[in-house]
Parts: C-alpha cells; structure tokens; sequence
C-alpha cells in the first residue's frame, strides 16, 4: 500500500462516519463567518428550532461591506452610509448575539478580511477543517488545514452539525521547483501555475504546493498561493507543515500554549504527504522561468509575463477560446498584440484576502519609498487586511511612506476587490490589483481588473502604467 | 426543498465559457439578507444596459436586445444549456438562487466549479454533466428550433431530446436521492448525532487544542 498525502492524512482524521454511497461525514474543527453569506443560515437555524451544535468553533468578523474611509468607518455600524450594507453588518452582529457567538466587530481590535483573521490570531490551525462561506476558505491550507468554501446551505449545515457531507477529491501535487528571481513573488508563483492549468485546472482536486520554491516560501507567501488555489478551480490548497508553519503558529493568540503545545506539535510534524504517496494529477513548475505576472482579460488564466504581449483570437483555433479571447478584449479594451507595459493604469488597488497581510505592505512601501503616484493614476488604495496588520505596518511606519508617495491608507476590509463597499472602479478603468479576479463588473461595473503582485502594482501606481518592478531603477 | 423527479422546460443558451458567479449574480445584490428575489438580478451586467442596485424595480430598466434570455423565444425558458467550467469563481449560494427564482431547474454543461455544481442540489436543482460534444450538439439544435424543450428525469438519469432520443447522465446516489425526494440534508446528518458525538469524545482526548475556546 502506497503512502498517504497531506490531503488523505487530513481527511482521514475527519471522518465521523463513511456511507455506503461514497460520500463521508467529514468533522469540522473551525466554521468562519462574515455578514455576506450568513445572514440566511441564521435565519434557516431560526425557523428549524436548531442551535449551532459546537458555538466555541465559529469565529465570525464582518469584511466584505465594512468601508474603508476612516471617518465613515469612525462611525461604527451606524456609521456605514449605505443603508443595505449597514443592515447587513448589523444582522451579523445581532446573529453573534444570539447564538452567543464570538464576533470581532466592526472596529473591534481584531477585525479584518476573515482569511487574514484566522491564521494570524491561532483560531486557524495546522491539521484543522476550516470551513468559511467564501471561496477563498483555501487561505487557510497554507497551515497544512484542510479547508475550503462552502454555499450558505452548508454554513447552516457545518452551524447545526458540526460537519459536511462530503466526498473525497482527488489529489493533485502542483510542484515548483528552483529558486525564484528577484522581483518575483507568491503571487506571481500561483498567476502563473493557473496560466498554466487554467481555471478549471483543479476541478475535482485538492492541490498541494510543494516544491523548493513553496518550501523557501514565508507563510505569508503560501498564503497567498493557497488563496488562489479556487481560481484554479480547486476548493483546497495546501502546503506541509514545517518549521516555517511551526514558527508561525508559536505564540498566536489562540495557538496552544505550554504542555499542549508540544503536544500539538507534535502531531503537526506527521502533517505532510508521505515519500511514497500517489497523486492523481502531478503538475510541475520551475521557478527560474516565472516572471513577474500581469492578467490582461477577465478570468485569472488569462494573463502573462510583464513583457509579453496581448493575445491575437485569430491564433487561437478552439472556437470557444477564440470567441472569450474575443470579448476578454473588447471588455478590457485592449488590442490584439498590445505589449502589457503599454496598458495604462487609471487606479491601484493593494489589499484583499490574497496579498495585504503585513509581508504585501512592506513588499508595495520598499518599491513606494521615494517615489510619487504618476500624475494619471487618479487613486492609489493600501487597504491593510486586519487592524492587527494596520496597527504593525503603521508601527513600521509604512503607512508615512504611501501618504509620501500619494496613495490613501485605509481601514481594514475587502474594499475594492470585490467592490461591496463604496471603493469601486469607474465603467472602462485599469486597476492594477492585487486582488484574486479579474472577471467582468468585479470591481465595479465595467470595471478593467489586471491582477498583480504588490510590488508590480506599486510600479505601476508610480509610473502610470505597467512596469517590470525588476526595471524600475533606484528611486 | 424543492423535489425534483421529472421536469420538461423550454432550453436558453448561456453560450460562453467560464460562465463566474460574479456574472450569474453581480456583488451588490448580495447585501440582501433574503434567500429570494434574485431572479431579476440574475446575468445583471448582460441582461440590462444599465448598472443594477439593490431593491430597484427592474422592470423600467434598459435592456441589453442582444442578450439571448432577453429574445422573446426564450421567455419562460426552465433548462439553462452552458459551456465549461460554468460557475467558477466565489461560493455564493446567491447564484444558484438567482437561477432558481429566475426560473431555471436544471444547468446542462460540460463541466461545472466545484462549488457552484454543490450548491445547486442544495436549493432543488440539477446540474448536468454531458460530453462536449453533446452539449455542442443540443445547443445546435436548440438554435435550429424555436420552441426546443427538454425533459430531464431523474429518477431515470436521462435528458429526452424532442425527438425522443435519450441521453444518460451520472449523478452521485446520495445527492439523487435528496433532491427526489426534496430532503433537507440536516436532518439526515442529525440521525447521526450519536457519531458525531463519539467522534468529538475520541478527539478531544487525542487533540484537545482544538476544542480550545477563542477570546
């Protein structure tokens, strides 16, 4: 018998009950919560007459709707200006009430994105089942945690029975091997494993990074990765622990503390795919040859090296492909053979669940030091993912260096990524983001979204259009 | 739930690839706190000229002529024909609910995310998996017919073609059975209360940390 990945390790010790029809009642350790898809799992609690079976297991904080402008955020809940948003952020808060669960609210000290949230505090662990309704749940795998989004139905599933119904996914090991070149970061890692797997790359699949390159990797960094792993089409993303993911976890708020500790590390140490563990689907990278990335349509497969150039539909033989090609450019208003540094970037955005945790910030402040937003860039967003990563970079100073340079520091939320609150982008604008999707409307309605790694969208922010960070000279 | 047994329904096209939620159902109506009133909002951004908001009466709305659910031979349409990859994108149930409450009952594609193709059973409807090229196939024939209604049968796993030809499709048994029967999942997995309990017994004692309250 062949050994056992991460993945079967991890589903293995969640198993409550197998049936005969091939699906299993998988446990789940940690249940994150947000305003946006909990509201109607309340409600569906409510009018069973049921209670959250383990209320000690839900974490709940709002993100989504929560605005970033400091004077409308100074106003609390009854602060936010849109009357639909408020009442939203308001529900979340009467539903913690209700079902006496912990909330971190509005401006409560530990608010933020939730998949910042949960790994920097501890209440996300090595070798947990982390469920959020949100698809960026993948986050959390880079602890060596299975975990994954779920729809709201499952919200009040997991809140009334501890645990999903679920059948096992297929394993699938996306290595990156080598080292990478400066200037290239995580982000620029996973951009280029999905333009090359594609979006529906992972269907089916629970992917492990692994790799010289992903070992090398803060955990910030695979983070960021794991973040992405869904728009590769897989619901889970992980990495092995290690001493990187056990210095993280040492001394986090929630983390185990003195006997337990070792105890719990313990068991962490077995957290890795085994020598001889069979993947179903292998898929290999190296790191010398990726390049800083820039997406150039409307889904996250589409996108490039730096100095490459807008594909031409009349290359592309697969009809569908050719006729998205078709409408990625006409939406993005770009032209067919088009160099990427010749798009001009109208706003930035630094944030999101995928890159502003507190490595992104100081990777966007060292390319910002010194120098100004270009004249035609018409805003610069640094939107930090949680106050405790608000409250360290100011600490560092980072946030004086982006008011040098032109740009607005923000209070904690999703802000523009997903453009709920009042940050969005103006119909036909570039955004240099480094959130996770470039899809139509995303970002406002008509919106250009081009994913990008924190530093790349610095550079663009400073010189008004894409630019190889790597070229940017000394400031 | 609703049950689904046998549904015969008027077929539309949503004839691209990588069909993302973000599409089916644009963020800002997702502040709502409500399980319904989707169906309006549903394909916002193609099926009206304007930008969409929350609570708006759509009726007044400018609307895209181009969009083909906006095509007078569409209306009333119950099967949604689709490419690749269809839902990929965020975990919103919100979009199955705007496809629900729009009408539809049934997604044919040749694949589906993961995500999206789960939260369809959840709210009474089926996501169907056909080869490629029998999906080329119906949307071929869909075009060529006005009027091209489909039968999907669940009990039986197979779409009926106007003509009468059939086409099988696979679906896992426990998810069948749910929907057939219009079951909420919840009560099924309280039956095993007992289990789940004993396991939470045997996991603590091995792992305690994670049964540690936060705050």
């Amino acid at each position: 018998m062949s050994g056992k990945t991460l993945y079967d390790k991890l589903w293995d010790a969640h198993v409550v009950k197998s049936r005969e029809d091939g699906t299993a009642l998988i446990y789940i350790d940690r249940h994150l919560i947000h305003e946006v898809t909990s509201p109607q799992a309340f409600e569906g609690l409510r009018l069973a007459g049921r209670k959250p079976w383990r209320v000690d297991s839900v974490v709940a904080t709002p993100d989504h709707n929560v605005p970033s402008d400091a004077s409308e955020r100074a106003g609390g809940i009854d602060g936010i200006v849109d009357e639909v948003s408020r009442i939203q952020v308001k529900t979340l808060d009467e539903n913690c009430e209700e079902f006496g669960i912990v909330e971190f609210g509005i401006n409560d000290p530990g608010q933020g994105i939730v998949h910042v949230v949960g790994p920097e505090t501890g209440a996300t662990l090595p070798g947990m089942t982390v469920v959020c309704g949100d698809s960026h749940t993948s986050t959390h795998g880079a602890l060596g945690a299975l975990a994954h989004g779920i729809g709201t139905s499952e919200v009040e599933h997991v809140l009334a029975t501890q645990c999903l119904i679920q059948k096992k996914m297929k394993n699938m090991l996306v290595r990156v091997d080598g080292v990478l070149g400066e200037g290239v970061t995580a982000k620029d890692v996973v951009l280029a494993i999905i333009g090359k797997i594609g979006t529906a790359g992972g269907n089916g699949c629970a992917i492990e990074f692994a790799g010289e390159v992903i070992e090398k990797m803060s955990m910030e960094g695979r983070m960021t990765v794991c973040n992405m792993a869904i728009e590769a089409g897989a619901r889970a993303g992980m990495v092995a622990v290690d001493d990187i993911t056990i210095d993280y976890v040492k001394g986090k708020p929630f983390a185990p503390k003195g006997a337990e500790w070792e105890k719990a590390e313990a068991a962490w140490r077995d957290l890795h795919s085994d020598a001889d563990a069979k993947f179903d689907v292998v898929v290999e990278l190296k790191g010398e040859e990726i390049q800083p990335q820039v997406s150039w349509g409307t889904s996250p497969e589409m996108v490039l090296p730096v100095d490459g150039a807008v594909p031409n539909p009349a290359e592309e033989q697969d009809p569908t492909k050719k006729s998205g090609i078709e409408r990625a450019l006409q939406y993005m208003g770009l032209r067919a053979g088009q160099k990427i540094t010749e798009i001009p970037v109208d706003r930035v955005f630094v944030g999101s669940c995928t890159n502003a945790r507190i490595e992104d910030l100081r990777a966007a402040a060292e390319v910002a030091k010194g120098r100004t937003k270009a004249d035609s860039v018409k805003q610069v967003l640094i939107v930090p993912g949680s106050q405790s990563v608000k409250a360290q970079a100011e600490s560092e100073g980072l946030h004086k260096v982006f008011v040098e340079a032109g740009f607005e520091w923000r209070e904690p939320s999703c802000s523009m990524c997903l453009a709920m609150n009042s940050d969005k982008l103006g119909a036909g604008e570039h955004c240099a983001s480094t959130s996770n999707r470039n899809f139509e409307g995303r970002q406002g309605f008509g919106g250009r979204t081009h994913l990008v790694s924190p530093a790349m969208a610095v550079a663009a922010a400073v010189t008004g259009h894409f630019t190889d960070v790597r070229k940017l000279g000394k400031a | 739930m609703k049950a689904f047994t046998v549904h015969k329904g008027l077929a539309a096209p949503m004839d691209r690839a990588n069909v993302d939620t973000d599409l089916i159902i644009p963020k800002q109506f997702l502040k709502s706190i409500k399980r319904t009133g989707f169906g309006p909002n549903l394909f916002d951004e193609l099926r009206y000229l304007d930008e969409g908001a929350p609570g708006q009466d759509c009726s007044t709305r400018p609307v895209n002529e181009e969009f083909p659910l906006n095509f007078p031979r569409y209306k009333g349409a119950s099967v949604l024909l689709a490419r690749e990859n269809f839902g990929c994108g965020s975990s919103r149930e919100h979009a199955p609910w705007a496809l629900e409450d729009y009408g539809f009952r049934s997604v044919i594609a040749p694949s589906f995310a993961d995500i999206f193709f789960n939260n369809c059973f959840k709210n009474g409807m089926l996501p169907i998996v056909l080869d490629e090229k029998i999906v080329d196939q119906l949307f071929e024939e869909m075009y060529a017919n006005e009027g091209y209604e489909l039968t999907i049968d669940l009990e039986n796993q197979k779409v009926v073609k106007p003509n009468g030809d059939e086409i099988p499709f696979e679906v896992d048994s426990f998810r069948k059975h749910c929907l057939l029967n219009g079951l909420d999942d919840i009560g099924l997995t309280l039956q095993d209360a007992d289990a789940i309990r004993a396991y939470e017994e045997k996991r603590r004692a091995s792992a305690p940390w994670l049964f540690d309250a936060v705050k």
